[in-house]
């Protein structure tokens, strides 16, 4: 079960703004440069619209590397734009686990995926008026719901469907070796 | 029952008589394409699944073409490049095209067919949103992350889920004087929406595109990402068969849409009724007319990328700006280095469009991505303040074209063009229709 803290975002939160471009040019492999895909973690999003609904809220603080946040609830159509894969890695090595949104950008939701980053769940609402930023959420994957311990209400989740051995396996890699493809 | 163009691609491809959207296949890869920014990150994921000494599945089928951050002093970007450099070197592939030397070619996805990469019927991957271009060519082409580039990297295939189509169908026998595909791509956005068509494919068919060329048909295809399509298609026709023969031997076999294949929806859109769009910041699909914006305060102009830096792009911005001055700072930048070729050989009213430019002002950039992604500080064109910015490029979300104080209005190079003239956007009609018998 995915237990932490919300981040919360509005519609059409896209890849430039998850990690802006002039970001890009770190290794993800070295553990050095690695850090700074954490640090510059959704700050190409306007400051007025960070950590709704009062904004104004970094996921990550100027100084450091890794979020207090442990799970995103945003709009529809959350990480369209830019295929950069660098984009849910972000989101990961700064501390994300896991995305809840109505819909998403399919480059982005399928790199989520296929590279084991963070879990994209679908509410079948748009959850980003309903959640403070800060709330304390629990990811019940079995009952298919999240828990607002803070404000004491429940959402529904939608399954994860076909993707969901891809996700239980951790990644795209590890999916094709247990069924024997390479 | 019937098969759309790309539902027949993907059953082909997947050893499939018959597939239906939703289904998930795995198909066989025919080109791979990445660059400097998403390859580096591919090598390294393929190199830790795959091992050391992995080789690449097939050397004729991968492509690497680096565009993003090329003429720049960031160390890190110029690092991802030798990364490219040494691997191209030590798979011995023979489709790279190297930075500083006489085989760079600049932006990617024009880079693909002018190479001869984009043929129809085939399957293409690239790791960049925008790959979806090549369906102009009736090819199945999509943007993957690095990821899913290291798996076909090693194995050669890939897991798709078969898209519904939506159709698009132009009316008109021509194209407007003043009307541009960047009208019309802006236009069926703003009418979708930004996610109207996600999970999709968007099918562009009728008479109207008769009288598209290549280029046009690329613009519209280059766009469907800004609607969250999968990708984009065009049926191949005389005009994509005469472009795609001169610049490959390669057999390909085209394939079409049945008559009774099933779409998800179909819109039709009057070619000669549709005039100059705009898209406000900050999305793509905030669509107004450039009438309905007339006198919008600006403080640049920018005419780049794969959207908007083909030659036929050039070409209409120097219709309008020859002859005059501008009273914005103007930047042009080629897509490709054969298109930079093309300014310096290209004429408008006798002089090139390279001295057209010149003599109004502009600045001009060196084949590559440029400004249209930010990318370093550096950047040629790139906005680093609270500029105001009309461009011909693909999107204008907070800080797509560097800080997220600038604001981004999107239009064709025609309006482009005619508001760097006027120094506020300005329906080129105004331009254009004078000059029209």
């Amino acid at each position: 079960m995915i237990k932490g803290k919300a981040f919360v975002l509005g519609k059409n939160i896209d890849t430039d703004q998850i990690i802006p471009a002039a970001h890009l040019v770190y290794s993800l492999e070295d553990p050095e440069e690695r850090k700074f895909y954490g640090r510059y973690a959704l700050s190409g999003v306007p400051s007025e619209q960070s950590g709704l609904p009062e904004g104004g809220i970094p996921l990550v603080p100027e100084d450091k590397f890794e979020t207090e946040f442990t799970i995103i609830i945003g709009g529809p159509n959350f990480g369209c734009g830019s295929s950069r894969e660098h984009a849910p890695a972000a989101l990961q090595i700064a501390g994300i686990r896991a995305i809840v949104s109505p819909g998403y950008a399919r480059i982005f939701y399928r790199n989520s995926v296929d590279g084991g980053f963070v879990v994209p769940y679908e509410s079948f609402e748009d959850l980003s008026s309903k959640v403070k930023t800060g709330d304390e959420l629990e990811i019940d994957r079995e009952k298919r719901e999240i828990r607002n311990l803070t404000q004491d209400e429940s959402y529904p989740i939608k399954e994860l469907g076909s993707v969901a051995d891809i996700i239980n396996a951790g990644g795209i890699f590890a999916y094709a070796r247990e069924q024997g493809m390479m | 029952m019937g098969m759309t163009l790309t539902e027949k691609i993907l059953a082909n491809h997947s050893g499939n008589k018959q597939v239906k959207p939703g289904d998930n296949v795995w198909v066989d890869v025919d080109v791979l394409m990445t660059h400097d920014v998403c390859g580096p990150p591919a090598i390294s994921i393929f190199e830790k699944e795959f091992g050391e000494g992995a080789r690449v599945w097939d050397p004729e089928k991968m492509v690497i073409i680096p565009d993003h951050y090329i003429f720049t002093k960031d160390k890190y970007a110029n690092r991802n490049v030798d990364i490219l450099r040494a691997f191209a070197a030590d798979q011995n592939l023979p489709n790279y095209y190297d930075v500083g030397t006489d085989r760079y070619k600049g932006v990617c996805h024009i880079a693909l067919p002018e190479e001869g990469f984009t043929r129809p019927g085939e399957v293409l991957f690239g790791t960049d949103s925008h790959t979806c271009t090549a369906g102009a060519f009736g090819q199945f082409a999509t943007g993957i992350g690095n990821t899913d580039a290291a798996f076909i990297m090693g194995t050669g295939k890939l897991w798709v889920k078969v898209p519904e189509t939506m159709r698009f169908v132009f009316d008109g026998d021509r194209l407007p004087p003043y009307l541009m595909a960047k009208d019309i791509i802006l236009q069926i956005i703003g009418d979708i929406g930004v996610d109207g068509a996600t999970y999709r494919t968007m099918e562009f068919s009728g008479p109207g595109l008769k009288t598209m060329n290549i280029e046009d048909r690329m613009t519209l295809t280059n766009m469907v990402i800004e609607a969250g399509g999968k990708n984009g298609v065009v049926e191949p026709d005389e005009i994509t068969e005469e472009y795609v023969r001169k610049r490959t031997d390669k057999p390909f076999t085209a394939v079409y849409s049945d008559p009774d294949a099933n779409y998800h929806s179909t819109r039709r859109y009057n070619l000669e009724e549709m005039v100059p769009m705009v898209a406000k910041p900050h999305s793509p699909d905030n669509k107004a007319t450039a009438e309905e914006l007339e006198g919008t305060e600006l403080t640049r102009a920018y005419i780049g990328s794969c959207t908007g830096g083909k030659l036929t792009d050039f070409i209409a911005a120097a219709e309008i700006i020859n002859g005059n001055s501008l009273k914005l700072d103007t930047y042009i930048v080629p897509a490709t280095t054969e298109i930079a070729r093309g300014l310096e050989t290209e004429r408008f009213n006798g002089k090139t469009l390279l001295q057209v430019f010149k003599d109004a002002g502009c600045k001009i950039g060196r084949a590559s991505c440029a400004a249209c992604l930010g990318g370093p500080e550096d950047t040629f064109g790139r906005l680093n303040s609270d500029e105001i910015c009309i461009s011909s490029t693909n999107r204008n979300y907070p800080g797509r074209m560097g800080s997220k104080q600038a604001q981004v209005y999107l239009a064709s190079p025609y309006t482009v063009a005619a508001s760097a003239v006027t120094g506020k956007i300005t329906d080129p009609r105004v331009f254009i229709q004078e000059t029209i018998i």
